[in-house]
């Protein structure tokens, strides 16, 4: 079997459509280094079924691929680190709202 | 220019109460996402990547200033001070939050406009020639019969669950700027031998995953047939469309399973069915929009301060030169406005450009404004003594750049900057060409080039009929860019052909140079343009300009 690769549960917030993580500590934080490092696959199940329970704050939750880091887990994929930053064309959301 | 009657405005109106409704419900929690997610598709609103999306019809392309003026409201209030305008034709916002939405399609609502059908399995924005009603090669405006089909389709209780989307495009000049070929129609207004007007019909064009050119199953529909025809032939698709399989859905795939024979027939039997219930209403009705449509009252003046300054001002004439296209009222011109500075992101207009556009169609313009599917704006009719008091103010407000139908004048989708489908950036790789051209000072001399990009299989970027068509897909992780070469979207239209293997993101602006240096190599003398040496010496030549390499190899 495969080695499961480490994740993290993402969403977009319901009301601003930002992008969200869930946290260890049940919280949804507009950070990826805050997020939930889940390097089990059973965990990581029960992790997305929690996120998508809550209907009225998260949108479209899944598990994205990710990894530790010195400050946190962070996002393997190119598209998790544009999700971490926002648009490159212009200095919008979270590059711009993070800082 | 088509303005709402009260039946339009009643329906409009009733479905932003309706959605607002269903936006409040969703936001107290008594409406899940799933039951949500198609109620807010069909009104328009799409959730990105980084935010909400709400793409607003702009029905064949057509706004007056007061419309525009509301757009650049609206982005400045609830988005980011800027709109996108797309090959749709649309203009779409990247930053609206749920809660506000009510507000902004109300706001849409006041100047009658809407984000109707922009999205789900139904009829879409009916697309059309950006130079309708202006251009000197237009056989009829082909705007009111767009309008027709928009009333027709709009809330259709047969059509809202059609198999897959579906669009419709319509030209009414041989010289076809709205790509019809790459629709699920295609009408084309045409003369038959004893000098009537009617339509071509074309079906089964798309691009996507599967791309393909329409093929014509009528030669020439009478005018007055236009709604029963195009009735019977969604009919039919509503009947033989895959429901089954996504990728297979569109009409494209229908024709080309059940065969152009077979299909032509059924929809010519559905078609006689449905001929004898149109009972003269809709002609009725599309005489009142016609008149609607009316040509403006043209101004009959002198030109000489346009002469006098295409020849004393450089700057002018070079935007003369590119931007201008003929009218078919030899005082005016249509002026084309670039939204496509160096650099900038094709298709963005900030509000203040979006007020500066309105005001010069008040002033100048006779209250006209269009979008092209190449994501520029269209002053239909400037007259030519206008035209150096246009520019200058265009050109104080970024507005002036010299470049439609160049190598900079690119289109391309929102990509993975924006767009939850795509699978790499498209927005930035548009940014690097257009600014490395602009650094060799080549364009002018590169003359016509079409670059295309999109950033999924989807096409949004109509690559494939791009004379140079660049797709960003996903390779193991890291983007990758294709190229296809001499794709081509109007009347001759053509599928770009793949180059070869794809080029990774630092790489694709040099393999661009390496196409256009191949180009300019081989072309026979200036005049001969990208696409017709393509044509002339095929993909070889510039396939050893981009895999220099592999030449070698074979050679060792």
């Amino acid at each position: 079997m495969a080695r499961f690769t480490p994740k993290v549960v993402t969403a977009n917030a319901l009301l601003e459509g930002d992008v969200i993580y869930l946290t260890a500590d049940d919280r949804w934080t507009r950070l990826h280094h805050e997020a939930e490092l889940i390097e089990d696959e059973a965990h990581a199940q029960l992790r997305l079924v929690h996120a998508m329970a809550q209907k009225s704050v998260a949108v479209g939750a899944y598990l994205a691929d990710a990894k530790a880091g010195p400050d946190g887990p962070e996002p393997t994929h190119f598209r998790e680190v544009f999700r971490t930053r926002g648009p490159s064309n212009y200095p919008h959301g979270k590059q711009a709202e993070l800082i | 220019m088509y303005s709402y009657n009260d039946f339009d405005e009643a329906f409009v109106r009733s479905r932003v109460a309706q959605f607002s409704q269903q936006v409040h419900r969703r936001i107290d929690g008594s409406l899940t996402e799933e039951e949500f997610r198609p109620l807010r598709l069909m009104n328009g609103l799409y959730l990105q990547l980084h935010a909400y999306m709400l793409r607003v019809a702009i029905p064949y392309g057509t706004l007056n200033p007061r419309q525009m003026r509301q757009l650049a409201h609206i982005a400045q209030t609830y988005d980011k001070g800027y709109g996108h305008f797309t090959t749709r034709q649309n203009i779409q916002f990247n930053w609206p939050k749920l809660p506000d939405v009510p507000a902004i399609l109300t706001a849409l609502a006041d100047v009658e406009m809407h984000a109707i059908q922009t999205s789900g399995n139904c009829v879409r924005n009916v697309t059309s020639d950006h130079f309708a009603a202006a251009a000197a090669d237009e056989i009829e405006d082909p705007r009111p019969y767009a309008e027709l089909l928009r009333q027709w389709s709009t809330d259709h209780p047969e059509f809202q669950f059609l198999p897959r989307k579906f669009k419709i495009a319509i030209t009414g000049a041989p010289n076809d700027r709205a790509v019809t070929a790459a629709h699920d129609i295609g009408l084309r207004l045409v003369k038959n031998d004893k000098g009537e007007v009617g339509f071509s019909v074309l079906v089964g064009g798309g691009l996507g995953r599967t791309p393909m050119i329409g093929m014509v199953v009528r030669e020439f529909l009478p005018k007055e047939d236009l709604l029963p025809y195009v009735e019977a032939v969604l009919s039919v698709y509503n009947t033989l469309g895959r429901r089954d399989n996504k990728y297979k859905a569109r009409i494209k795939i229908t024709l080309h399973e059940t065969g152009k024979e077979e299909i032509t027939r059924q929809i010519e039997a559905r078609f006689a069915q449905l001929r004898p219930l149109f009972g003269g209403h809709d002609q009725d009705l599309l005489a009142e929009i016609t008149e609607a449509f009316a040509p403006p009252a043209f101004r009959n003046a002198p030109v000489d301060a346009y002469d006098a300054f295409y020849k004393a001002d450089p700057v002018f004439r070079a935007w003369a030169d590119t931007n201008l296209a003929q009218h078919r009222n030899d005082q005016y011109a249509i002026v084309t406005i670039s939204l496509k500075a160096h650099g900038a992101t094709p298709g963005d207009a900030s509000a203040d450009q979006m007020r500066v556009m309105a005001d010069l169609a008040e002033r100048y313009g006779h209250n006209e404004l269009r979008i092209s599917h190449e994501q520029n704006v269209i002053l239909p009719h400037i007259h030519k003594g206008d035209l150096p008091a246009v520019h200058a103010a265009l050109v104080q407000a970024g507005l002036g750049t010299a470049n439609v139908g160049l190598i900079s004048d690119i289109i391309a989708c929102p990509g993975m900057d924006y767009c939850a489908l795509a699978t790499a950036r498209a927005i930035p790789v548009a940014q690097q060409i257009a600014t490395r051209f602009d650094e060799l000072k080549l364009e002018h001399d590169v003359g016509p080039l079409k670059i295309k990009i999109s950033g999924c299989i989807n096409a949004c970027g109509h690559h494939h009929v791009g004379h140079i068509g660049i797709l960003g897909l996903d390779r193991a992780g890291v983007e990758n860019y294709q190229i296809t070469l001499g794709g081509d979207g109007t009347e001759t239209a053509v599928v770009g052909e793949r180059a070869g293997p794809g080029f990774a993101y630092d790489e694709i602006v040099p393999a661009i140079e390496r196409i256009v240096g191949a180009y300019l190599e081989h072309r026979e003398a200036p005049e001969e343009t990208f696409l017709e040496a393509y044509r002339r010496l095929g993909l070889a030549p510039f396939k050893a300009a981009l895999y220099p390499s592999e030449g070698k190899k074979d050679a060792a």
